[in-house]
């Protein structure tokens, strides 16, 4: 019983002295530029709806934001998945790719920005679709290109490297004994490479989506930006309300923990044959 | 009448699968060669329970690998009924030393994956499999994955899946290495049973001289490296075999003799006591 209740309290020991020191200090400080109290950004984070210094709320520069993060996540994951099976794969494609992708890989994805605001400026995804005015308009025209693109960047990467990985690592006896059984080599990507890699490719895609996600965050900080929870720090800085600032760095943290927990509860559900085989 | 008779004459002579003047040299990494088999010719006849023993390393797995279609012969051919070998097919089945099956499949879906192959209707593909798990004796854990059953389970259920296929030939590649001394009796005795029931034609590989006898019509023995076919002996014991017959302990001294010239051959020492 005992034992229950400590491993129960021991995660939210540290949050606790967390928010008491911060109450505390917030007290003797007594500056809420400096370090607002508690209650106010928790107040901020229980009322995600109100409007904010005329941006709109919190939750939907939120949603902005995750927007923008899923288009260049989507499209990095549609490229970096295929692309990184057919480099396990086959030998002549991954030295075909290898040393070029290499070459970009150590590049920081916000080492792109100028580069990419000199390509698309503050063109949007609107602008792709040719869409000037509705709705639809307005939704769009808040994918920026650049964003996507330094997202795409970010996500890329950790995507293609545990997609090869995977696939390199599959046993060859698995792929032997699929072929005497008269496996085509389609039935071979079906029915063996792709579940064998499975799990390291789903990693690859919780680590990319958190990248992504922290991408968003910087380039959205950036000039020609005016929504997204990244501008609204920035933005919330510029008018010294930090509290404003806190809920949002908060609101980040909980966006990516629960994207990141999603991935890790599909990981353990499905592929726990892979902690549980020898 | 001239016809038939002739017919079965000519499946009596030859042999489903000849292996003829078969070299088999691999090139490693550093780009040094190793000559794995040597001039090795066998027939192998329909029906029959072939035993290969030899040294480990004297290129046994190799030589299954070539008749299952997995690797090319440097030169001579593996040949089955006058075609020659050159990729894996559905008629010759492999059942792997090491475990196999794929771990994100439940038992009964490991034992189906070759039907999956042929593209057989699901209602019919479970059935099947569930017959032959039965024929293994592992009904009740066709829903289990592999990590969930010992090691002797997991061999039957690979058997399993190699013979729900259908293939004309078997080849096992020491299926039973694994496992503790009494979980492989059991499995020779099923192997057996499997066996009589319906009479594939098996080239079973295992370096257990005891396990050769009780299980083959015919042990080929090969020397170490690079393999050569030292000797075949044909074994007429009457089965089921019993270890307890004085015959079956001559063959075994018999054969383990000629394994231990091998060894001693091999090692530098001897040589040197030769010289
Ligand atoms: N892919 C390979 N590349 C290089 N050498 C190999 C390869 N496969 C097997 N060999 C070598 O060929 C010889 C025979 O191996 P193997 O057929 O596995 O022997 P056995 O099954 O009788 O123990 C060994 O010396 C082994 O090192
Ligand atoms: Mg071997």
């Amino acid at each position: 019983m005992k034992k229950i209740g400590i491993s129960f309290f021991l995660p939210i020991v540290i949050p606790v002295l967390f928010i008491i020191l911060w109450h505390e200090l917030a007290l003797s400080i007594d500056n809420k530029v400096i370090l607002p109290q508690v209650k106010d950004v928790l107040s901020l984070l229980l009322h995600p709806g109100q409007e904010l210094i005329s941006m709109g709320s919190l939750l939907s520069n939120v949603l902005v934001s995750l927007a923008r993060v899923l288009t260049g996540y989507l499209l990095a994951v549609i490229i970096a998945i295929p692309l990184g099976i057919l480099m396990g794969y086959y030998t002549k494609i991954f030295k075909l790719f290898n040393n070029f992708l290499g070459l970009f890989r150590p590049i920081p994805p916000l080492a792109w920005v100028p580069l990419v605001l000199a390509w698309f400026g503050v063109s949007s995804m609107a602008t792709l679709c040719a869409l000037e005015k509705g709705q639809l308009y307005i939704y769009l025209n808040n994918l920026k290109l650049s964003m996507v693109f330094i997202i795409f960047i970010g996500s890329f990467f950790p995507v293609l490297t545990s997609s090869i990985y995977g696939v390199t690592t599959v046993r060859k006896t698995l792929l032997d004994s699929a072929q005497v059984l008269g496996a085509n080599q389609l039935d071979i990507f079906r029915k063996v490479l792709l579940p064998a890699a499975a799990p390291s490719v789903v990693n690859g895609m919780r680590i990319g989506l958190g990248v992504g996600w922290m991408c968003l965050v910087s380039a959205e900080m950036l000039p020609g930006s005016i929504s997204g929870v990244g501008y609204l720090i920035t933005h919330a800085y510029t008018l010294a309300r930090t509290d404003i600032v806190i809920a949002g760095m908060i609101s980040i943290g909980a966006v990516g923990a629960a994207l990141d927990y999603l991935f890790r509860n599909l990981e353990e559900k499905r592929f726990k044959w892979q902690y549980l085989s020898r | 009448m001239m016809g038939v008779k002739e017919k079965m004459t000519n499946s009596k002579l030859i042999p489903e699968i000849r292996i003829e003047n078969l070299y088999k040299t691999f090139v490693t990494n550093k780009g040094q060669e190793v000559a794995a088999l040597r001039d090795i010719n066998i027939d192998i006849y329909s029906n029959n329970f072939i035993c290969l023993v030899g040294p480990s390393g004297c290129g046994k797995s190799t030589l299954l690998r070539i008749v299952a279609g997995l690797e090319k012969a440097s030169s001579g051919n593996a040949i089955y009924k006058n075609k020659k070998i050159d990729s894996p097919s559905s008629k010759i089945g492999l059942v792997f030393q090491e475990y196999s099956l794929l771990p994100w499949r439940t038992v009964l879906e490991n034992v189906g994956l070759g039907l999956e192959f042929k593209k057989i209707s699901f209602n019919k593909i479970k059935k099947i499999a569930g017959e032959y798990l039965e024929l293994v004796g592992l009904s009740q854990f066709a829903g289990a994955y592999p990590y969930e059953l010992s090691g002797g389970m997991q061999q039957r259920v690979a058997i399993a899946r190699a013979l729900a296929n259908d293939p004309e030939v078997l080849l096992m590649d020491e299926p039973f290495g694994a496992l503790d001394a009494h979980t492989r009796i059991l499995l020779q005795k099923e192997l057996l049973r499997i066996w009589e029931k319906n009479r594939k034609t098996i080239v079973f590989v295992t370096h257990s001289v005891d396990e050769a006898i009780y299980l083959a019509d015919r042990i080929i023995v090969m020397s170490s490296r690079p393999g050569k076919i030292k000797q075949c002996i044909d074994i007429e014991m009457p089965r089921p075999r019993n270890r307890a017959n004085p015959l079956y302990g001559k063959m075994s001294e018999q054969i383990l003799d000629m394994l231990e010239e091998e060894s001693s051959l091999a090692t530098p020492l001897a040589e040197l006591a030769v010289n």
